[in-house]
């Protein structure tokens, strides 16, 4: 118990710690690398495995009894975000080993990216809110030195942007946290959920649940706080690019959810009503500027902003429990939560293959515009194919892990009676389709334009071509787990509802962390 | 700064300020201090070899390079918090000795705090040397 | 006592968001440096100002004697200023290259990679 939940935090580390002491030597960077993910796979699966037949597990470390020490927590949430974030992790390692420059990896791509994995997976297990701060912290120091490492012009310009809007949003966290600290007195969530509605000051807590709503929506990239994305995530080399798009923004997606469903539940009416005004206008936002872009990896950021509205969406259909709190509500909620889960995991993937593909068309053809690719499906069809997988389960074609994700949103939408946000959903979702055939008819199916490399067959062509086949197996295997994740539809989807009735209940949760407390609780009334 | 009297004066201080790190850190456990403004201090005294002579020989008297320390460092704080794991106690928990005697300092207790105070003042004197050396070079 | 240090922290966060929306890239900067300076205070002043004794127990003693300072936003602040400096130090190495690089010190000028 103890091994598995320090695991994931602590073999980032160790590895960050080698691959620093061996900067110099890249063949050696890369294998520890690499070895280091995939032993970070392999701890992953155990801890779902472990949490899906024990529930919540809980540890302190160091010992110190709750709510004093810290607590590292794992429900099945967390454990679902670890075990897709160390997949991720492990494409983009295989990736990056052909993908990658000399200088990168010698100012230490490797030690940062595991530094990364290491903030992430923190975030995704700690029970304390202000480790949850320090977690963010590192993850965003990391975040901001990948960005910028090569320091080419478009980088350090979309630099700027990311890291101020990013320093804002840790400066309104840090306050957040310590005007809780102040009116509770404690910082383990689980303790805050007990506290919080004992402090009996609802203004102040509602005042405290907007704060944190904007600090992590910044994270999140919500509506009105995403510009910072689309100006800056398409920047940096496609590695980077791909291990920013599934993981940061999820990251705030997580935190968003953990404290809405955990501590922030005393004003559902108006909180969560809030989240789900925000999440359609998220949406709508995100699948516009998406349609009017001409680059490619342009249009990949745009999207997910858009698929972040659709995360927080079965969030905000919470507000529904304000109204009416009968059985079939509930059940509706836990569908929608669940829902939720599994739009997370299905969209992790997908969004990493996606930006993995433009990786590999940018570095055949030399440039992301649309106008200038072309031909693909003459010379790589695979590739073609392999695009088609990721690209039509974002738009929700059946039987692709996407369709599902969004049927499971729209029943429950549907059975909580939320017509405008479903509609809003199901018009976003042709609006995605709409931008993906785009994207596949300006670069795979049109005829290759008159001074493309590929026609030329050039040197430089003859050497882009030689790392890809190490680039095109991380993207095999992603398009894989979409297809299975589509296909084994039922058993996944069985633990997304378990994690959803895990998310529906914080009393579990509570329990799981300090069981003596809650005893007391109930003694004391 | 080519100055004669900053040079014999940083000659004199620097083993004055990086005696005066380490006591600051060891002092953090019970009193004010820490491995945080120690390793602070430490990376002062490099950082003053390179104002007054310059980055190279600043370089060559910390011997090792400064990416080595932050991970060295780094590896102290996460042995000394996998320490418990091993013996099945939660992570970064704390271990110490009895006291012992030593002959000049009196009554010494050892810890695994210390392991991870150490780890922290080496990676604070390679990030913040890294910093400054990397600034200086510009 | 509060009143003042609210004052003081109120000032502090207008004057750094005043800073963060100027066109100049040094001021960005110094506005996020007071952004989260107030921060710290803020932590500081909202956990409650009780007493200025040093939360140490003397040797031999199983409690503190009289009251003492609350030391856990001690450490929050500390965590905030050790992981500020990293940032803005980080911060400031950026807006040096992107002022080598653009030549430019103007954060309106830059939209090259903006929509």
């Amino acid at each position: 118990m103890n091994w598995l939940l320090a695991l994931p935090i602590l073999l980032p580390l160790l590895v960050a710690c080698v691959t620093t002491m061996l900067l110099r030597r890249r063949s050696a960077q890369r294998v520890v690398s690499l070895v280091g993910m995939v032993g970070q796979l392999a701890a992953a699966i155990a801890l779902l495995v472990t949490v899906y037949q024990q529930g919540i597990v809980a540890v302190q470390a160091g010992g110190y009894a709750a709510p004093f020490g810290i607590t590292l927590v794992a429900d099945l949430l967390a454990a679902i975000m670890v075990l897709l974030a160390a997949m991720k992790g492990t494409a983009v390692v295989i990736y990056s080993g052909a993908s990658i420059d000399r200088e990168r990896e010698a100012f230490g791509y490797h030690p940062l990216l595991h530094i990364l994995m290491m903030g992430v997976c923190g975030a995704f297990l700690t029970g304390d809110i202000f480790n949850l701060y320090v977690f963010f912290e590192v993850l965003l120091m990391s975040s901001f030195v990948l960005l910028t490492l090569g320091g080419e012009r478009g980088q350090v310009e979309g630099a700027i942007k990311y890291v101020t809007l990013n320093l804002l949003s840790s400066a309104i966290f840090l306050a957040g946290a310590g005007l809780l600290y102040g009116v509770t007195g404690t910082l383990n969530m689980a303790d805050l959920a007990v506290k919080l509605p004992a402090a009996d000051q609802p203004a102040l807590a509602t005042i405290l649940s907007m704060m944190f709503l904007v600090a992590f929506g910044i994270k999140a990239a919500i509506f009105p706080l995403f510009f910072w994305l689309p100006a800056s995530y398409h920047t940096p080399p496609a590695a980077v690019s791909a291990i920013f798009a599934g993981l940061l923004t999820k990251v705030g997606v997580y935190a968003i959810i953990r404290v809405f469903t955990l501590i922030f539940v005393h004003d559902i009416g108006f909180t969560h009503n809030l989240i789900l005004a925000l999440s359609a206008l998220t949406m709508v936002t995100g699948v516009l500027g998406a349609a009017v872009q001409n680059e490619f990896r342009r249009i990949l950021s745009f999207h997910i902003v858009s698929q972040i509205g659709y995360m927080i969406m079965g969030l905000g259909m919470m507000a529904t429990l304000a109204q009416s709190d009968s059985e079939a509500t509930r059940a509706a909620v836990g569908l929608g939560l669940g829902a939720t889960v599994f739009y997370i995991a299905h969209h992790i993937v997908v969004k990493t293959n996606l930006f993995l593909i433009s990786g590999v068309v940018e570095r055949l053809q030399g440039t992301g515009r649309l106008q200038a690719l072309g031909g693909f499906y003459r010379a790589w069809p695979g590739l073609s194919l392999l695009f088609l997988v990721p690209a039509m389960s974002l738009a929700g074609l059946p039987p692709l892990s996407g369709f599902w994700a969004k049927f499971a949103l729209v029943k429950a939408g549907l059975q909580m009676e939320q017509y405008a946000i479903v509609a809003v959903a199901l018009v976003v979702g042709l609006l995605t389709l709409f931008s993906m055939t785009k994207i596949w008819a300006a670069v795979f199916w049109s005829p290759a334009p008159p001074q493309s490399p590929m026609d030329a067959d050039s040197a430089e062509y003859r050497r882009a071509q030689q790392g890809v086949g190490m680039m095109l197996a991380p993207i095999v295997a992603l398009a894989c787990v979409t297809i299975a994740l589509g296909l084994a539809i039922g058993p996944i989807f069985e633990v997304a509802m378990q994690a959803g009735e895990q998310l529906m209940t914080p009393q579990l949760y509570i329990d799981a962390v300090s069981p003596q407390s809650a005893e007391s609780h109930q003694g004391a009334e | 700064m080519k100055s004669i009297i900053l040079r014999s004066a940083t000659r004199y201080l620097f083993p004055i300020i990086a005696l005066f790190s380490i006591f600051l850190m060891l002092r953090g456990h019970d009193e004010p201090g820490g491995g945080f403004i120690g390793g602070l201090l430490g990376a002062t005294c490099f950082a003053l070899y390179a104002l007054a002579y310059d980055v190279a020989t600043a370089r060559r008297m910390l011997r090792v390079e400064e990416h080595q320390l932050i991970g060295i460092g780094l590896l102290f704080a996460a042995v000394a918090g996998a320490l418990g794991l091993v013996v099945g106690d939660p992570f970064l928990s704390t271990y110490w000795t009895s006291e012992f005697p030593v002959p000049a300092l009196g009554q010494v207790k050892l810890g695994t705090p210390l392991l991870f105070d150490s780890g922290v003042y080496l990676t604070v004197v390679g990030v913040v040397l890294m910093i400054i050396f990397a600034l200086a070079e510009e | 006592m509060e009143v003042v240090l609210a004052v003081v922290i109120g000032s502090l966060y207008g004057a750094g968001l005043y800073l963060l929306m100027r066109r100049s890239l040094i001021k960005l900067v110094i506005g996020l440096a007071l952004l989260s300076q107030a921060a710290n205070l803020l932590i500081f002043t909202a956990a409650g100002l009780r007493s200025s004794q040093a939360p140490l127990i003397p040797k031999g003693a199983a409690a503190p004697l009289g009251e003492v300072a609350d030391p856990l936003p001690q450490a929050l602040i500390l965590t905030a200023i050790v992981i500020g400096f990293g940032v803005i130090a980080f911060t400031l190495a950026l807006f040096h290259t992107a002022y080598m690089r653009l030549g430019i010190d103007d954060v309106d000028q830059m939209q090259a990679t903006d929509t």
